[in-house]
Order: C-alpha cells, then sequence, then structure tokens
C-alpha cells in the first residue's frame, strides 16, 4: 500500500502558512529562514495547558485525519500510542487506505460511524480551513492540528464556527504530558500535583 | 491540576514525582528492576519501535531515574533531560551524538581536567578534533568555528580555580550565527544560580555528583535540552536521514522538537550505555529537593570566606566573582546575581610549601578531590595533581605554586574561617621553621 498520494505528515511538515507584513498569508517551506521569522511573530494563542487537559479529559472518540499506513510516519506513531495507551475510541480517515493498524480506514469524517469529539489533523497548513469546515458539517467539536502546522487564519476561522482549536502540538505528546509516558522519558510535563498519576 | 506556574523551591520538591497511581507513595519509589514486563507483543513490538512511551530495559529508562531527570528538567527550564552515570558520560553522549570522526568541537581552554582529557585524549583519537579557545571572548570562539565540521561549542558557567564566568549570551550568538548549539557545563552553578537556557544556551549538562546531589554521596550526571535549537538545519544531517533500525523513521521529521532528547535516549544511551542506577537517582532527586536552600548557604558562606580571605595579609590573590577585584565581577552580577558558587582558588603567600602547609592543618576542611559538598573541600593542586612539577614548570602551566582550592561547605562560616585562619598560621611557621 503505498500513501504517497496521501497528504498525510509527509507532506504536513513541509509547509507553513504565514502572514507577511501586509496582510496576505501564503504557504512556504517550513525550513525556510523566513518561515522561521515568521514563527517568531505568531498571534494566535491556543489553549493552556490546562484547557488542554480539560479536552483530552472529556473525549471519547478520535478521528485522524491524514493517517498513513506507513509505520515511519507521525500519524502512525500518534495511532498506535492512542490505540494502545488511551481509552478513546480511535478512527483512521484517509481516502487512499482501506486499512490502517487492524482497522478499517474511512474516506472522510462525514463516514465515520459516531461524531467524534477531536478531529486530529496531519494535513498540510492550507488544507486546514476545509478539515474544520469538514468538522463543523459533522457536528465535532474540536479540531487539533498537529505539531508543526500552523495556519492563523484558519484558526481564528475555526473559532468563529464555535470549534475548540488546538494547533502546533502533538495530541500524542500532550496525552503523554497528562498520563505519565513524556515523564518517563524525562520530558518536564509541567505536571505538579500531590494526586496520584491519571491514566 | 492547578493552572499556575509554580516556583523554583515548589518544582525542585515536588517536578517529576507525582505520586505512584498503584502504591501511593508520596516518597520517590525505587524501581530497582533491570527489565519491565510487556503487556502483550503487540505492545512490546510498539515500545521497541518508539511508538508509545513504556520502560523497556533500566539502560534505557527507569522510573526513579525519570522522576529525576523531569525534576533537573523543570528546574533548568529545559525541554526534558536524559541522566547518566556521571558528569563525564552526560558530556561523552552529548558529544558523541554531535559529532563523529572528522567533527570538530570548539571549547574553552579553561575546563575541567576531566573535560579537556575526554576532549583532547579520547575523542581526538576517536577523530573528533577540538580547539580549545585561551579567551573569555566570544569573537575568539566565532574565530576558531570551522564551518562544516564545528557541531558545538561548549564552556562552563563557572570554571575553576580561577572563578573566570562564561559570557553565555554572547557565546550563544556566535554559535547560532554558525547554526550550532551552544553547550554550557553547569555544574558548579546550579539553576539555582544561573539558567544558562535563559540566556540562549541549548544544552546544559551536569555533574549531578555535585551540588545538584549535595552530600558526596553519589556519582551521577544529566543532559538538559532547550527544545528550542533547530536540529534539521544542515549541520545536522542525521537528524533527518532514516533510521532503519527504528522502524525508517527519522529523529527530525517524527519528533520535532523531541528529535535530540528521544535520539540521545534511544541511541546513544542504548550504544553507550551509561545508565544512571535507580538507587543513585533517589539519592540525586532528594538531594535536588533542598538544593535552594543549600545553594543559598553556600553562596553565603563563600562570601564571608572569599570576603576575610582578600582582607588578609597572608593571601595573594582570590579568584571569585562574588568580589569587585575579580575581572569578572561585571559578568557575575549579570549571570549569577545570588552569587557566584562557592568553589574558588586563592593564592597563598610563600608559594609551594605554604599553600601544603594549610592543607596539613587544617582540621575541619576535608582534603580531597571532590567539589559541591555540604562539607567544606580543600585540595592543593602543587602538591597533589601536579606534584611532579618543579616551581616554573607549575607557573609555565598555569599553575601557581601557591594556588589552593576551595569548596566552601554550609557548615557556620565563623567555623571555616577559624580552620582556615589556625591553618595558615601553623602553615606559615612550620615554612619559617
Amino acid at each position: 500500500m503505498s500513501d504517497t498520494t496521501t497528504t498525510a505528515s509527509d507532506t504536513a511538515a513541509d509547509t507553513a502558512t504565514v502572514t507577511l507584513a501586509n496582510g496576505l498569508t501564503c504557504a512556504i517551506p517550513a525550513s525556510s529562514p523566513l518561515a522561521k521569522l515568521l514563527k517568531s511573530q505568531r498571534t494566535w494563542v491556543g489553549p493552556s495547558a490546562k484547557e488542554r487537559l480539560g479536552i483530552l479529559r472529556r473525549a471519547r472518540s478520535v478521528a485522524i485525519v491524514g493517517a498513513s499506513p506507513n509505520p515511519a510516519r507521525s500519524s502512525y506513531f500518534v495511532g498506535t500510542y492512542l490505540q494502545q495507551s488511551s481509552d478513546y475510541r480511535v478512527y483512521f480517515v484517509n481516502p487512499n487506505a482501506t486499512e490502517i493498524l487492524g482497522q478499517p480506514a474511512y474516506p472522510d469524517l462525514a463516514s465515520l460511524p459516531e461524531v467524534p469529539d477531536i478531529v486530529d489533523v496531519f494535513r498540510k497548513a492550507s488544507d486546514i480551513p476545509s478539515v474544520m469546515d469538514d468538522a463543523i458539517a459533522v457536528g465535532a467539536p474540536t479540531v487539533w492540528v498537529q505539531l508543526g502546522i500552523w495556519n492563523e487564519e484558519a484558526a481564528r476561522y475555526g473559532e468563529s464556527k464555535g470549534l475548540t482549536v488546538v494547533m502546533d502540538r502533538c495530541i500524542k505528546v500532550e496525552h503523554a504530558r497528562f498520563h505519565g509516558g513524556l515523564h518517563l522519558m524525562g520530558f518536564d510535563t509541567g505536571v505538579i500535583s500531590a494526586k496520584k498519576q491519571v491514566r | 491540576m492547578a493552572d499556575r506556574d509554580y516556583g523554583f523551591r515548589t518544582r525542585a520538591v515536588h517536578a517529576g514525582n507525582v505520586p505512584d497511581s498503584a502504591s501511593g507513595a508520596r516518597a520517590l519509589p525505587i524501581y530497582q528492576s533491570s527489565a519491565f514486563v510487556f503487556d502483550s507483543t503487540e505492545d512490546a513490538a510498539a515500545r521497541f519501535a518508539l511508538q508509545k512511551y513504556g520502560n523497556i530495559y533500566s539502560r534505557l529508562a527507569n522510573p526513579t531515574v525519570a522522576s529525576f531527570e523531569e525534576r533537573v528538567a523543570s528546574l533548568e527550564g529545559g525541554l526534558g533531560a536524559v541522566a547518566t552515570s556521571s558528569g563525564l558520560s552526560a558530556q561523552f553522549v552529548t558529544f558523541a551524538s554531535l559529532a563523529g570522526a572528522g567533527d570538530h568541537i570548539v571549547a574553552s581552554s579553561n575546563l575541567y581536567g576531566g573535560s579537556v582529557t575526554q576532549l583532547d585524549v579520547t575523542l581526538r583519537r576517536f577523530g573528533v578534533e577540538t580547539t580549545f579557545v585561551a579567551s573569555d571572548d566570544p569573537a575568539d570562539y566565532a574565530a576558531a568555528i570551522i564551518p562544516g565540521r564545528t557541531k558545538l561549542v561548549f564552556a562552563e558557567t563557572i570554571a575553576n580555580p580561577s572563578g573566570d564566568i562564561a559570557d553565555i549570551a554572547g557565546l550563544a550568538d556566535v554559535a547560532h550565527a554558525a547554526e550550532l548549539p551552544l553547550v554550557i557545563d553547569s555544574t558548579i552553578a546550579t539553576p539555582y544560580l544561573c539558567r544558562p537556557i535563559e540566556w540562549g544556551a541549548d544544552i546544559v549538562v551536569h555533574s549531578a555528583t555535585k551540588f545538584l546531589g549535595g552530600h558526596g554521596t553519589t556519582l551521577g550526571g544529566v543532559v538538559v535540552e532547550s527544545g528550542r535549537f533547530d536540529w534539521s538545519n544542515h549541520n545536522f544531517p542525521l537528524f533527518e536521514e532514516t533510521v532503519a533500525h527504528y522502524g525508517g523513521l527519522t529523529w527530525y521529521g517524527n519528533f520535532g522538537e523531541y528529535a535530540f532528547l528521544t535520539r540521545l535516549r534511544a541511541e546513544q544511551l542504548r550504544d553507550i550505555g551509561p545508565a544512571l542506577a535507580p538507587h543513585s537517582a533517589f539519592l540525586l532527586a532528594q538531594g535536588v529537593e533542598t538544593l535552594p536552600y543549600r545553594m543559598q548557604a553556600h553562596v553565603d558562606n563563600a562570601r564571608r570566606v572569599a570576603e576575610w580571605l582578600e582582607a588578609d595579609p597572608r593571601i595573594e590573590t582570590v579568584n571569585w566573582a562574588g568580589l569587585p577585584s575579580h575581572r569578572h565581577h561585571a559578568r557575575a552580577a549579570q549571570y549569577l546575581p545570588l552569587g557566584p558558587s562557592s568553589v574558588f582558588g586563592f593564592v597563598v603567600k610563600g608559594g609551594r610549601a605554604v599553600g601544603q602547609g594549610l592543607i596539613e592543618n587544617v582540621t575541619l576542611a576535608s582534603h580531597l578531590a571532590n567539589i559541591g559538598d555540604a562539607k567544606t573541600l580543600i585540595i592543593h593542586p602543587a602538591s597533589t595533581t601536579h606534584a611532579q612539577l618543579t616551581e616554573q614548570q607549575l607557573v609555565d602551566g598555569g599553575v601557581h605554586p601557591g594556588l589552593v582550592r576551595l569548596s566552601v561547605g554550609i557548615e557556620d562560616a565563623d567555623d571555616i574561617i577559624f580552620d582556615l585562619d589556625q591553618a595558615l598560621d601553623a602553615a606559615l611557621k612550620g615554612a619559617s621553621a
């Protein structure tokens, strides 16, 4: 099964949609000096650590849009992690795949057997607005745009339509931050608590 | 979880130690286990492929060690940390991760002797060449960088026994202009006195054996990384090459800002093997709980002792940058506003004989080759590590025959001063007899 036609993480990390000084936006290579310069000029601020924990706690189901059947892709890592280390019902959305991690791959959000609580997106920055529209159409409350993908205009658009938006964060890392996995690997979780660890 | 940025003292006690979900143990449990059972073959495969988090084998990760790692990462303001069996191994895994045969390192010449030999003997034999910069001016570091070959810039926050302070922000600018990481050994400063990442450093290494553990009982090291350095830049192609033994992932592509530390654990700890023992991690993590209080006592005592020494006619010079007479006094005030730690050298009048006599007559200060203990420690290089050299060779080598190195402890300052005072008297009597 080839994933060369998918728009999964293989392209998602390659471009960034940036807002130029004249107010126009365009997609440029994420590794370019301009992208790095403009990254320091971000104005959209997403949910805080506590709010992200709340989003993850309330959710029961996650749909991964742009999921790849290629085990080397980030989306495959996230899928494996969510299947095995969380209690979520996990769905994979990719019109070019039939099966991912032993489960059916769905062509779009509308084909899923339920409305997912979180739509986790591995798509290039310029595709994010259309994913927002798909999420709104099925009634999903949260769109989570993965680490390395940034589109401020899309984030503001989603919020104006009532979506909760997380952007440029990995759902695996954020879940692991609050559930022990990140801690096990020596990362700073920011969690200070005298209560027992949650699963 | 409260929505609050907790303070340094709170994090020193709590970071990395959420009560164990199975037992509810409040103190840090010591997971004295070499390996950890898998839930299933599927679980084992996912752990080995780094697709999920989980313990496999204590050379790679261990829950007790993880608590110490997260605690130090939190205090340094880093993304995360990897602990090692000693400070030298923390440095070695870092250098081995970034430099290979044919590559080059730019380092301060004013380093701990073991760091100099690691770079100049062992890594040079492995084909990694180091240029030692005998200057405190960042421009001289810039001049030593070889485009395409240099992989990192390395210096110590506080050097000893010179007491020199690194211009961390200046070195960070030099390193970043060449798209290189700045690696800082901050063993003597500790994050209570200086957090190099806040000044632009990318990687901070420690010998945790010293002030972090704080009691002279336990060897350990730790590497902290900021998560800010762009490992996809052209100087580090390894981060974007396909890694066959981890299922074709790429470190940067799959882990982004987590790439350096994930690779350090999954490759360098795996292949080189200097894991921190769980029991050692417990002792070090417990030491860190009182780090803020101990370091404040160390610098308070160091100030009393340094000022007393400087005012004493039997003493030639005192190399503590907290004194206005030190050439890096202004730098110390900038980078270490609470004080430049408590390890420094001073020179007694009368050369080798008086220095040796001082060491022989102290009864509170311990004569040994270590620093950063709760106890005051003292050593006289000319009569120990450099004893085989003549007076002239010592001077040529930059080790004054009368140089004594002190690591001021947390005893009563008056008692430390009393001990040095009576030992100086006895040394001078002995020298003139």
